[in-house]
């Protein structure tokens, strides 16, 4: 089969949520030789461009999103060596996200992840229940341009306070922007405990989100002022 | 498949009683009929006929036999000659309120209608899925009395291909209405209906002139008629509601009669208007919940004929679209799709069916919408039930990845339009913390910008104005808007 049949196979796939098919596909074409980088750009990430665009015509809906972009993720976790073999990382905006310590509720979280990949974000997701300091050592780490806050409960709210006071402490505050979302945030609460912007649900997320990083430089740290 | 089951007010027993109690008020009483040509016709048939006092007496034989002659269900064509639905069993399909004589404006004034306001409804039922069928939803200020039944049928035919409920206001009426409908069907109005004729006996017991005649002619031209009796109770029918609806019954029966002994085998459905009387005003709300159970339990008596069923339901009586709007259209239309009334007639209209709204229009869809769901009920199999991957999965999973869920949610779940509000409070409020109004208002315009209504084929387009341009002659009409000179 051709690169471009098989790369539009793997968009196929990825926009039916079929795990097996799109995996299989991109194994074939890495093997094929095909540059890794063509493979994130002109296959997933077309794939989940496409997607987002039939969100906004209301063709799709969220459980096609979320499982769309887990197949997304599945397949650049073969891809991304590759890449990084070649030297030729992917300069998109990383996104670390997290909902906080004492809150398991991730349901959202995931939502708004699964959005960021289709506008082209390269998400990373610590899970639920991250406590500050694994926060800390991701950004410091991943060097990403924004960081997500997630919490369901009016209890939990606090920690995302806590998350920001931790990166402040650890020098890294100024390198990234922080979004915090959840049912009980507010944008006052946001403005409060000095994060950078708030929104009500995962399409203004995604909309936050790019006006943040607009202007910004791509790649680790591009968030940085 | 458990769907909810059928919704009765009255049991086996008592149905049979009101069967009784109206086959004697026909026999003793009988009914009053202004019309000669109807009473010369019932006398040949076998109704005991006094001439002088224009009464109509129906043994019960006449009756029995009239009743076995009707067609448990039709079906109706869309304008272009397809079949559309099934009028009978246990189909429920929802219409616009008809003949409203004000429209309440987007800026919330009510005015009389016009031809312009009719030609919207229909554009705006046109793009709604959930409305199955038109009706000549308002009356149009412009035309002469003499051709106001035509030309509204007219405006409907040019601006929506789905069936229509109507109606004629004059004997010639109808012949010039079956023109229309043969012109845009190629002589197929009698074959594959497109329109179905209300025709309303006048409470209690008499039928105008002009009601019989719509009868008898629309059963001879083999237009499916529907009999809309209007009981009162406790000002022209009894302040019961089993005397209501018995005397519904025997105004009912007493059409019956007339038309299936016209034409045995005609299309006819047992239809009505059902209000109550309130006794501080005066007035007559169709939406009273007494005024569904008149309508609920009429509607036992026609499935007990095997008829195909009709109400008035899912409208209100309020002056605008406010709560009071929203809590009588649902429980009228939530109760009467229970009792699997066949065509529910009331979308967007408002205070006593005589004011029309394309936002409440757009507002009582939503209601079809979810009342369609709830007819089809809640499956219950070994992979709806899921208990394989409610244990696979265990505590604190997230189903909204799982493949299972991709599987079943589109056809789970029935999602509302824009009009109904879903957005989480803050959303809300950075769209404008829009209200129903003005959310509906929104969603008319839209509608009226982008739908694009099917005109008729070209030729019978020509042949529809061509007719109404026949009619408007005969009366002397020079020109009236929408049709092209």
């Amino acid at each position: 089969m051709q690169a471009q049949e098989e790369l539009k196979e793997l968009r196929d796939a990825i926009l039916e949520a079929d795990d097996e098919r799109a995996l299989a596909a991109t194994g074939r074409l890495l093997e094929a030789g095909v540059d890794p980088r063509t493979i994130l750009d002109s296959g997933m990430s077309q794939a989940m461009f496409e997607l987002g665009e039939r969100w906004n015509r209301g063709e799709v809906f969220l459980p096609e999103v979320v499982a769309a972009a887990d197949v997304f993720k599945r397949c650049n976790e073969l891809v991304e060596p590759a890449l990084l073999a070649g030297g030729r990382r992917q300069p998109s905006h990383r996104v670390v996200m997290a909902t906080v310590k004492g809150d398991v509720h991730d349901l959202g979280k995931n939502i708004v992840g699964a959005m960021l990949r289709t506008a082209g974000f390269e998400v990373h997701d610590l899970g639920k229940d991250v406590p500050a300091d694994r926060l800390v050592e991701a950004v410091r780490e991943l060097e990403p341009s924004l960081v997500g806050l997630s919490a369901l409960l009016t209890t939990t709210m606090l920690q995302q306070k806590a998350a920001i006071q931790a990166l402040e402490a650890a020098g890294l505050r100024q390198a990234v922007r922080v979004l915090v979302g959840g049912a009980p945030v507010t944008g006052q609460w946001a403005a409060e405990i000095g994060a950078d912007g708030y929104a009500p649900n995962a399409p203004e997320a995604v909309k936050l989100a790019l006006r943040l990083v607009e202007g910004a430089a791509p790649g680790p740290g591009g968030g940085a002022p | 498949m458990s769907r909810p089951g059928t919704l009765r007010v009255l049991s086996d027993g008592e149905v049979a009683s009101v069967h009784e109690a109206a086959l004697r008020v026909l026999a003793e009483s009988g009914v009053y009929i202004d019309y000669p040509r109807a009473l010369e016709h019932l006398a040949e048939k076998g109704a005991r006929v006094d001439f002088a006092a224009r009464r109509v007496r129906f043994p019960r034989s006449l009756v029995e036999r009239a009743l076995l002659s009707c067609p448990d269900s039709f079906t109706l064509y869309d304008r272009d000659g397809r079949a559309a639905l099934q009028v009978g069993g246990d189909q429920v399909h929802f219409a616009p309120g008809s003949c409203a004589v004000r429209v309440l404006d987007s800026d919330g004034t009510a005015r009389p209608s016009t031809a312009r306001d009719l030609v919207d409804l229909v554009r705006v039922a046109d793009a709604l899925p959930q409305v199955s069928l038109q009706s000549t939803a308002v009356v149009a200020a412009e035309a002469p009395k003499e051709l106001a039944d035509s030309y509204r049928l007219f405006l409907v035919l040019s601006h929506s291909a789905k069936p229509v409920v109507t109606g004629a206001f004059s004997e010639p009426g109808l012949w010039d209405m079956k023109t229309l409908l043969d012109a845009v069907s190629d002589d197929q109005a009698g074959d594959a209906p497109c329109a179905v004729f209300d025709v309303c006996p006048s409470p209690p017991l008499k039928w105008t002139a002009i009601s019989a005649a719509n009868v008898m002619d629309g059963a001879a031209a083999n237009l499916p008629i529907e009999f809309v009796s209007m009981p009162m109770p406790g000002a022209a029918s009894p302040a019961t509601l089993a005397g209501s609806v018995a005397l519904h019954a025997a105004e009912t029966l007493s059409g019956v009669v007339l038309a299936q002994t016209v034409r045995p085998g005609a299309r006819v459905v047992w239809g009505g208007a059902p209000v109550q009387f309130d006794m501080r005003y005066g007035t007559t709300p169709l939406s009273a919940v007494e005024a569904t159970m008149i309508g609920v339990a009429s509607a036992q008596l026609g499935k007990h004929y095997r008829l195909p069923t009709h109400t008035y339901a899912a409208l209100s009586d309020a002056k605008e679209v406010d709560a009071q709007a929203g809590l009588e259209t649902a429980l009228s239309g939530v109760l009467a799709a229970l009792a699997r009334i066949n065509v529910i007639s009331g979308l967007g209209t408002l205070d006593f069916e005589n004011t029309h709204s394309r936002e409440k229009l757009v507002l009582d869809a939503e209601l079809a919408g979810m009342v369609q769901r709830l007819l089809r009920g809640i499956s219950v199999s070994g992979e709806t039930l899921a208990t394989e991957l409610i244990v696979e999965l265990g505590p604190g999973a997230d189903y909204l990845g799982q493949r299972h869920t991709r599987r079943w949610f589109r056809e789970e779940s029935h999602l509302p339009g824009a009009v109904i509000d879903r957005l989480e409070r803050q959303a809300w409020a950075q769209s404008g913390s829009p209200d129903a109004w003005a959310r509906a208002r929104k969603q008319v315009e839209v509608l009226l910008a982008g739908h694009q209504a099917p005109a008729p084929p070209a030729d019978r387009a020509g042949a529809l104005a061509a007719a109404m341009r026949r009619i408007m002659a005969a009366h002397g009409c020079q020109a009236l808007p929408f049709v092209e000179r």
